[in-house]
This record gives structure tokens, sequence and C-alpha cells, in this order.
């Protein structure tokens, strides 16, 4: 455990080290100042640019300024969004929170809606609810997300008036923000509305999570039930039903454990995937999140914000996966050998 | 004891035959298949298809519903538009912008994407290395989020947007291009024409891509049903198409302050994209289904 600890501490930061080369090169390629571009400031004094300049290693070659870059990036500086003059870190650490806590919720539901139904359409193979829930997961792989989302606010929020259509709390309540995670910070908080505030909260973020969840949900689906098809022809179902186990008990002390540690393993590449759909979905939902905040930065050629976006969303991604690895190495001894992470 | 065969020559039918074989014999994957031509042959002819133009506007005509509805004009069988330009024009005109696109988007990054994958299993050591680490970092970012990288560096417009869903699309194919080169190479047919001497380059093309050719194809559907969505939600983002095209994403943005009063300006494209994209993975999925076939024969 300890090699593989070591490898896939390797790999990430190797993976690192490429991901802030490809967000210092996107500086050169956008369009305008280089400077201006990395630094978010706009219409630099002389003064200013020499001293910038200087920060930045901008005199010395290419290699030198990456590693000014990189220093500024340990120290958690990301420079000034080129529209408003804020500082990007800090809204960075206002936003994130509510994508991660919208994509986490989704991610879950999607899980716990998906991997069962995946099952139960395995353990009815070719019988008449395996194709339906094959049925469903094409239409809900096909969707498109935007399409999807608009439907839901018009059938759950404006014809049938459940839920709100957007938004992550409504402004009746004054919660402070210590955290950024609206969840937790509902919970810290001393409000005499706290439970109030948590059910509203919920409210706002179940539709743009259902909406997110429907396509990984259906992705999960076929992973769960391509696994557990697989399992159920191994030797080792056929030894337990030889030793008189009912199908029941086989399913639910031997196929559940083993098919799971197959989906965990694919599990994880689904989140990329999740992410993307969150962006849009918190367009359509005016989530405050950090995929709506990219997607204005475009509108407004704001491309200090775009780069140090696409290096948050990225690494957070990436955080996810190996998190994922790690569940699936924990769960299968079998994986922590020489051949994962190294291929 | 009869016998079946006369002959001791044994048949092989082409992977591509093969493919045919299974296809027939599966009802709802002909059906994916022949939605599929329906949407390519729309794509091709829908100027001569189409009964009204996509961008002229007759505002006497604005915002009718469709034919069946009480109000609706039998010459508009889908409705209007806020400018009174015909949906299904419209949606005929964007089958070959939103479909027809996505299809020459998804040949390019898979004839670029096979050709670096292909070379790339040839290499050894640190090279191939640094290449799937290179890889599995393209790969760990959003799609979305690339494409509108690559949009913030060229500038919005449709064309960019192209090239953009291109580049996002291309690691996919050398991902899987790679990995299966590389899954053949260490079989036994392969060994044999090495030690006839073939070189990598011949192995290469006389025996491993005509083994592989379906993986491909069937990661191209993946790629087509993903290239779809993408190009439909950056036109929807505004990124994309510009406003007077047809393209169905772009479509469905601007029926998006219309919702309430002209539903079926936002119903439309939406199916439209919806149907494009079950067809495609119809496909793809009969795919997989006859390549499992074959392997298990």
């Amino acid at each position: 455990m300890l090699i593989f600890t070591l490898r896939k501490l390797n790999l990430f930061l190797f993976t690192m080290l490429l991901l802030t080369v490809l967000s210092f090169s996107l500086s050169f390629l956008f369009p305008g100042e280089q400077l201006s571009n990395l630094t978010g400031h706009v219409n630099i004094s002389p003064s200013e640019q020499v001293s910038l300049a200087n920060e930045y290693a901008h005199e010395r070659n290419i290699v030198w300024q990456y590693f000014a870059y990189l220093g500024h990036i340990l120290h958690g500086e990301l420079g000034l969004s080129m529209t408003n003059q804020t500082n990007i870190t800090d809204e960075i650490l206002r936003l994130l929170p509510a994508t991660i806590e919208l994509s986490l919720f989704a991610f879950i539901i999607a899980t716990v809606i998906g991997i069962p139904l995946g099952f139960v359409a395995a353990i009815r193979h070719q019988k008449p609810a395996d194709h339906a829930i094959l049925a469903f997961a094409m239409i809900g792989y096909s969707i498109p997300v935007f399409w999807l989302g608009l439907l839901a606010i018009l059938t759950f929020s404006i014809q049938l008036g459940w839920l709100p259509s957007g938004g992550q709390i409504s402004l009746l309540y004054e919660i402070e923000r210590p955290t950024g995670f609206m969840l937790v910070d509902i919970l810290l908080s001393d409000s005499p509305y706290k439970w109030q505030a948590l059910q509203n909260n919920f409210a706002h973020m179940i539709l743009p999570a259902l909406v997110i969840a429907a396509a990984p949900a259906t992705v999960f689906i076929r992973l769960a039930r391509t696994a557990m098809l697989e399992v159920l022809q191994t030797s080792y179902i056929k030894a337990a039903r030889a030793k008189g186990l009912s199908f029941t008990q086989i399913v639910l002390r031997h196929a559940i454990r083993n098919a799971l540690i197959k989906v965990v393993q694919h599990i994880g590449l689904q989140f990329a995937n999740l992410v993307t759909l969150a962006m849009i979905t918190e367009v359509i939902f005016n989530w405050p999140g950090i995929g709506r905040w990219l997607i204005e930065s475009i509108y407004q050629r704001d491309y200090t914000a775009i780069q140090s976006g696409l290096l948050v969303l990225s690494s957070f991604i990436f955080l996810v996966h190996i998190i994922t690895d790690y569940t699936y190495a924990a769960l299968n001894p079998l994986a922590r050998g020489a051949k994962y992470g190294s291929r | 004891m009869a016998r079946d065969k006369i002959y001791q020559e044994e048949e092989f039918p082409s992977p591509l035959t093969q493919l045919w074989l299974v296809f027939r014999h599966t009802p709802l994957i002909l059906i994916g298949l022949s939605a599929f031509a329906f949407l390519i042959i729309l794509a091709i002819f829908s100027p001569i298809l189409a009964p009204h133009s996509s961008v002229e506007s007759n505002v006497a005509m604005a915002m009718l519903p469709p034919a069946w509805d009480d109000n609706g004009n039998v010459s508009y069988l889908l409705g209007t538009d806020d400018l009174g330009r015909d949906m299904l024009s419209r949606l005929m005109h964007g089958t070959s912008l939103t479909f027809g696109l996505s299809f020459i988007v998804v040949i390019f990054a898979l004839m670029i994407g096979v050709f670096i994958g292909a070379l790339s299993a040839l290499t050894q050591g640190i090279k191939s290395s640094f290449l799937s680490h290179f890889l599995d970092v393209i790969l760990s970012i959003p799609s979305l989020l690339l494409a509108i990288i690559i949009v913030a560096i060229l500038g919005p417009g449709l064309s960019n947007t192209l090239w953009a869903v291109v580049m996002v699309l291309i690691p996919q194919f050398v991902h899987i291009t790679r990995n299966a080169v590389k899954e053949e190479f260490a079989k036994d047919y392969v060994m044999a024409s090495k030690l006839d001497g073939a070189s990598s380059l011949r192995i290469l093309h006389y025996s491993v891509l005509p083994n592989i050719i379906e993986k491909i194809i069937s990661q191209a559907t993946l790629a087509q049903s993903a290239a779809i969505l993408d190009i439909a939600a950056l036109g929807f983002l505004g990124l994309g198409a510009p406003i007077p095209l047809p393209e169905w994403g772009a479509m469905l943005a601007s029926g998006f302050d219309l919702f309430y009063i002209a539903p079926w300006t936002v119903y439309l494209p939406g199916l439209a994209i919806l149907f494009s994209v079950v067809a495609t993975n119809l496909v793809g999925e009969g795919l997989r289904h006859a390549i499992k076939q074959r392997v298990q024969n």
C-alpha cells in the first residue's frame, strides 16, 4: 500500500505540473498582452509594468517565467479578474464550495439510483425489467442536459410550483459563511430558523442535482449491469450454488460485493463528465457556483479567470479520481499490484 | 452421416460483413440505423426538402402553434417562432448544422486520433509513458471546459467551435486506438507475421487495423453523440453558431425567452437533439453487441 501511495502521489504531482504548464501556456495563446493575461492587471502604468515584470521574471527566459508563475500559484495568488479587478483566489474560494456541494450531491444521487437499478437489470437479464431499465438508460444518456433542465423548471417550478427555479437559498435567511459550504454553514450558524433554512436549501438543490445526476446515473446503470453479469458467470458463484445457497443469498452475500468493486473502479472517471453537466446546469438554475462564473468570464473575455478556473476545476476532478482509485485499492487487494497507476 | 461442408475450405466473412449479419437480426438496431440514415439524408438534402427558408421572417405569421393546435396553420406544420420563421424548415436546416457537422467533426477527429494513437502504440519507454500521462490529464479536464477554453483562444463562432470539438475528441480516439493496437500486437497472429519478417507498419496496416476497425467505429458513435451534445451546448450558451443560424442548441436558447408563451420553440429543438443522439447511440449499441458476439464465437 505504501508503494501504491507513493506512485499515486508521484502521478498527482506530475499531473499538477502538467496542468500548470497548460494554464501557463494559455496566457500566451489568449489574445492580448501575455503579462496582463497572466496577472489580470489591465491598463498597466509603466512603473507597475516594471514591478510586475520583475515579479513574474518577465525579462528572463521562459523557464524562469514559468517558475515565477508556479511560485505565485503555490502562494495561492491566481491574479486579478480582468473585468472587475477582484482577487480571483477569493472569488474561487467563495464559488467552488457551491459547485462541490452540488456535484457531490448529484454524484450521490446518481450512485444511489444507478447502481441498484443496474444490479436489478443484471439479475433480471433478458427479461422485461432489464429491457425497461436499458431503454430508460438510453434515453437518460441521450437527453441534452440544458433541455432537461428547462423541462424540469417548466414542470416542477412553474406548472406544479413545488420547487424553486433558481438560486442556492432564499434571500430571507441570513447565514454567515465561514466555510463557504452552505450545508455546513447552516448547521454551524446559530440562527433560530436553522431547520427552515436547511429545508429551503435542500429544496433549491434537489432539482439541479437531479438534472445533473440523470446522465451519470444511466452510465452507472450500465456499469453495474455489466459488472453484475460478469460476476454471476464466475465459478465461485457456481460453487455457491452447488453448496445449496438460494439465488437471493448468492446475490446478497457474494455477487453484490464483488460487482461493487468493479463499479467503483470506473465510477471516478464519470466525475469529469458530471462537472461538465454541472457547469451548464448552474447557468440554467442560476446556481452561484464556479461553472456559471467561468461561462460568464468567457462572455467578458476574462482570460485570467478562465485560466485559473481551468486549473482549479481540473485539480478538483483529478483529486476525486485519486480518491476513487484509493477506495478501489483499499477494497480490492489485487489492484495494489504493480500494474495499476504505472501504465 | 451427412456432411455439412463439401469443401475443406472454410469461409470467414470480413469484419464488416459479420457486422451486417449481426445487425440484420436485431430489429431495434435496424431502427436506429435507419433513423441514422434518415438524418444523414436530411442533412444533405435539407435545402431542397425544406418547405420554407430557415432565416426569412414573416412577422404576420409569428408564433403560430403547431398545425394540430386549433390556431395552427397547415402550411406551417410545426408552428413558427417569434419572427415567423417556420419551425419545421429550421429544424431540417438545423440537421445539416448540428448533426451533419458533428459527423464531419467526428471523421476529422477519428483520422487524426487514430493516426497518432497507432503511431504512439509503436513507441515505447519514456515517450510512451509521457504521452499516456499527458492524455490522462487531458481526459480529466471536462470536455465542455476544454472546448470553452479553445473557443476563448480562437474567439466565438461556428467554425471555431467545430475545431474546439475536434480537439476535444482527439484524445479519446488516441486512447482507444493505442490500447486496441497494443492488445492486438500481443496476439499470436501478429507474432506469426513478425516471424515472416513483416515490418511494424505493415502489420499495422494489413493485420491490426482491419481487426480493430469496429472498436474505432464504436468509439466514433460515442464521440458523435458527445459531439452533437457539445455543439448544441455551445450553441445554447451562445458561444457556437451565431443567432440567425438554425443550429438546434442556438434555437433552444432563442426559444428560452418564449418558453411560457410558445413552448414548442423549446420542445421541438430538444426533441430533435434527443432523436439524433438516440439514433447514434442505438447504432453504437449494435456495434458493441456485434463485437461481443464475435469475440464469443
